[in-house]
């Protein structure tokens, strides 16, 4: 049962290595299966390793083995007798159904094990198709000894006696509620096992997918995708700094120093790998005709905010503003929704833009920025100001376009794209969130 | 285990009755955590936002067991050096000058320089011992003889390098030493880290944790932390200075008050002869709560309808 629930977790997308794994059963041998709280807090401690985790885990945990049992059994039936007390020996010779007594005892526990037992052993962890709940729900059932129930039920009922009806009565009510419990189970699990494996599907595609053609309701399950890009871009770019302490003995500078000391080479100086913090100048274009994009487009600029230090955010569409401090400032929704309210929707104007960069923040350009211009180069037909672009472009380490159309729309219409080329050292079709991600791990290994 | 004191660890009840005798108030996630931290030998990385008493389990749980705590404070450039053991140069340096006449003693009337230098391997070995070792927190936790509790504080804040260093304590409570060779522990150490989660720790590291998170605790509970630490508050000024800070718990913030500023902030209240919560006294006193000037400006304009609402 622990099996199947761990591997239910890692389709749920819950990294668990082998040796968790063995933590797992070691701490459930300790603490035993009596107590779900208990065991449910014992498996978070050892599987689950990040929030993200944690609420993966408790609704893969809930899903796997929230059973209630409080269901439609009989809430309108009295016990006639007190869980636990024998019965008249008569109805009890007409029994003769394991099921029966655990149901009359009211022992849940031992019920939800012998359901699992079941479904161990029909391999309900198998189901893939809801089609097959039915089928699987009916073998758990009889692997639990139903048939025997159903038996002593038509026994019951045939024995002449109040109490013998109502205690038919009674089983037949918990039954029907057990056989509820192991369609439940089966369904539980098609969702524990299944769901897993669709979502991770789904994420896939969505990396592939084309930004604008994105649903809406798919939203935000991108943006988890784009902060989580963050996040690993930004491990990974915190992994690469420590290179920069070790190095080799630099020869020639430690000799060259040493002549002040009669060639002794008193102090040893130390070649460096220099990681150069990749300073970035982002660029975004918010207008109309990017607006499907654009609340990508500042996601992503948030989110690379988070991954490097050094790194200055701009939004445009007419005007051309500074969106460092409110995102610093802003969580993430509030920030992407103030800055379309700003200036969103206008009409894209880059010769104005660019002006206006030139004019005010052009000093924030030297020879270790990269300039990232995230638009599709459409500018209404105004004059596109090559020349300032030819200006960052003289001052910048780099600058990288990325545009949303596709390489055979650049030049099309009022689009400028082909005049800004020339000044760009890379300029890319970008549109899927997997382009995004190239662009970035590039930024990141420059040197 | 230790033969002397043994305290009752046989159930999460226990340990829980126990953690609430070192004056600490767990939920049972915590008492669980630390059962199966003791039974199953593994250490506890202990995650949640600053203040919520992470630190004060391991000191709590040292107090319960009846061991000593050795504690580690990580910060970015810690390396074995300072974590683990060093040689004691001076102490080295010293003895040889002394014991100079000695060796020269010793090695006179040699002829051949292979019985020297066998000679001086001799006196090698003696100060490479553990006479000259300088235990540091790591080594010392290991050499407790019955046990320890080490807790490795914000181990977020330590170097990469530092983390891997430390998987083999972790995982074997054994540490080596090149000069001497490998030394276990006599009793493996109860082992806590804590980590305030300013950068993603090693999936090695982590694999090798129990992982607790704690967050904030609810009203209850945090009723009880402040009735055990704060012990001269009245009911009625707890329940309405609880119900205020989860209260505020729920505004945007740039630091939330956590566990230990409501301890302060009970203290502060018991010491001005508060005795029910009025705008005025809270208004006062928010500094202790607030840590930020302009969390305090953005809250002083809701006290009045918070206290009302809480009184």
């Amino acid at each position: 049962m622990l099996v199947e629930f761990l591997r239910s977790a890692r389709r749920a997308g819950i990294a668990v290595s082998v040796a968790e794994s063995i933590e797992a059963f070691a701490a459930v041998d300790l603490l035993g299966y009596d107590d779900r709280q208990t065991v449910k807090d014992a498996l978070r401690l050892v599987i689950a390793k990040s929030d993200e985790e944690r609420e993966r885990f408790d609704e893969c945990f809930e899903r796997f083995f929230g059973i209630d049992l409080v269901g439609p059994a009989g809430a309108d039936l009295a016990f006639m007798f007190e869980p636990g007390e024998p019965l008249p020996p008569e109805l009890e010779a007409l029994l003769d159904s394991e099921l029966a007594r655990i149901l009359l005892a009211d022992d849940r526990a031992q019920l939800i094990r012998n359901l699992h037992a079941a479904a161990a052993e029909v391999d309900v962890a198998a189901v893939r198709l809801f089609t097959q709940v039915n089928g699987l729900a009916r073998r758990i059932l009889e692997a639990m000894g139903i048939d025997a129930l159903d038996a002593a039920i038509e026994r019951l009922r045939g024995a002449a006696g109040p109490q013998a009806e109502k205690l038919a009565e009674f089983l037949d009510a918990r039954r029907r509620a057990v056989a509820e419990l192991a369609r439940d189970l089966v369904e539980r699990r098609l969702a524990a096992s299944g769901g897993g494996e669709a979502d991770r599907m789904h994420d896939e595609f969505l990396r592939d997918a084309r930004l604008v053609n994105v649903d809406r309701r798919d939203l935000e399950r991108m943006r988890v995708l784009v902060r989580a890009m963050g996040r690993r871009l930004a491990t990974r770019y915190g992994r690469t700094r420590t290179h920069a302490k070790r190095g080799h003995l630099d020869v020639r500078r430690t000799l060259r120093r040493s002549v002040g000391f009669d060639g002794v080479p008193f102090r040893t100086y130390w070649k460096r790998h220099k990681i150069q913090k990749p300073r970035v100048v982002l660029l975004c274009d918010v207008s109309g005709s990017c607006a499907p994009l654009a609340h990508f487009l500042l996601l992503f600029a948030y989110s690379l905010g988070e991954a490097f230090s050094d790194i200055r955010s701009f939004a445009f569409a007419t005007n051309l503003i500074d969106v460092g401090e409110t995102f610093e400032k802003e969580s993430v929704d509030d920030a992407i929704a103030k800055i379309m309210r700003k200036i969103g929707f206008q009409s894209s104007d880059y010769g104005r833009a660019l002006a206006t960069f030139d004019k005010e923040h052009i000093g924030c350009i030297d020879r270790t920025t990269t300039v990232v211009v995230l638009g599709d180069g459409r500018t209404n037909y105004h004059n596109p100001r090559v020349d300032v672009l030819k200006r960052i472009y003289d001052r910048a380490r780099r600058v990288v376009w990325l545009n949303p159309e596709h390489r055979v729309a650049w030049g099309i219409d009022d689009s400028e794209m082909l005049r800004y080329l020339p000044y760009t050292h890379v300029a890319r079709v970008c549109n899927r969130l997997r382009h995004l991600e190239e662009v970035v791990a590039e930024l990141v290994k420059a040197r | 285990m230790t033969e002397v004191l043994r305290p009752d660890i046989s159930s999460i009840e226990a340990v829980e009755a126990g953690l609430i005798g070192a004056k600490y108030i767990c939920n049972r996630q915590t008492a669980t955590a630390i059962y199966l931290a003791h039974h199953l030998r593994k250490p506890v990385l202990v995650e949640g936002p600053a203040g919520v008493g992470k630190t004060e389990l391991a000191r709590a749980t040292a107090q319960y067991l009846g061991l000593p705590l050795v504690r580690l404070q990580c910060y970015e450039g810690l390396d074995e050096s300072k974590a683990l053991y060093e040689w004691k140069y001076g102490k080295q340096l010293l003895y040889t000058q002394i014991l100079k006449d000695t060796f020269g003693e010793s090695l006179r009337g040699i002829e051949s320089m292979a019985v020297a230098l066998e000679k001086i391997a001799d006196f090698d070995d003696v100060f490479f011992s553990e006479q000259f070792l300088d235990a540091r927190p790591l080594l010392s936790a290991l050499r407790q003889p019955h046990g320890a509790v080490l807790l490795v504080d914000e181990i977020d804040k330590s170097d990469q390098e530092f983390e891997a260093f430390l998987l083999e304590i972790l995982s074997d409570y054994q540490v080596t030493i090149p000069e001497i060779g490998t030394i276990a522990a006599t009793v493996a150490p109860l082992v806590v880290l804590t980590s305030n989660d300013s950068r993603d720790l090693g999936d090695a590291l982590k694999r090798r944790c129990l992982h607790l998170h704690i967050g904030y605790p609810d009203a209850k509970l945090e009723e009880r932390i402040i009735d055990v630490r704060v012990p001269g508050v009245e009911e009625r000024l707890r329940e309405s200075l609880v119900a205020f800070v989860q209260k505020m718990r729920t505004f945007e913030l740039k630091k939330l008050p956590s566990v230990s500023e409501t301890i302060d902030w009970a203290r502060a209240l018991v010491l001005l002869h508060v005795t029910e919560l009025d705008a005025e006294s809270v208004r006062d006193t928010l500094s202790v709560l607030l840590k930020y000037e302009s969390d305090i400006e953005s809250m002083k304009r809701h006290v009045s309808s918070i206290v009302a609402a809480v009184n």
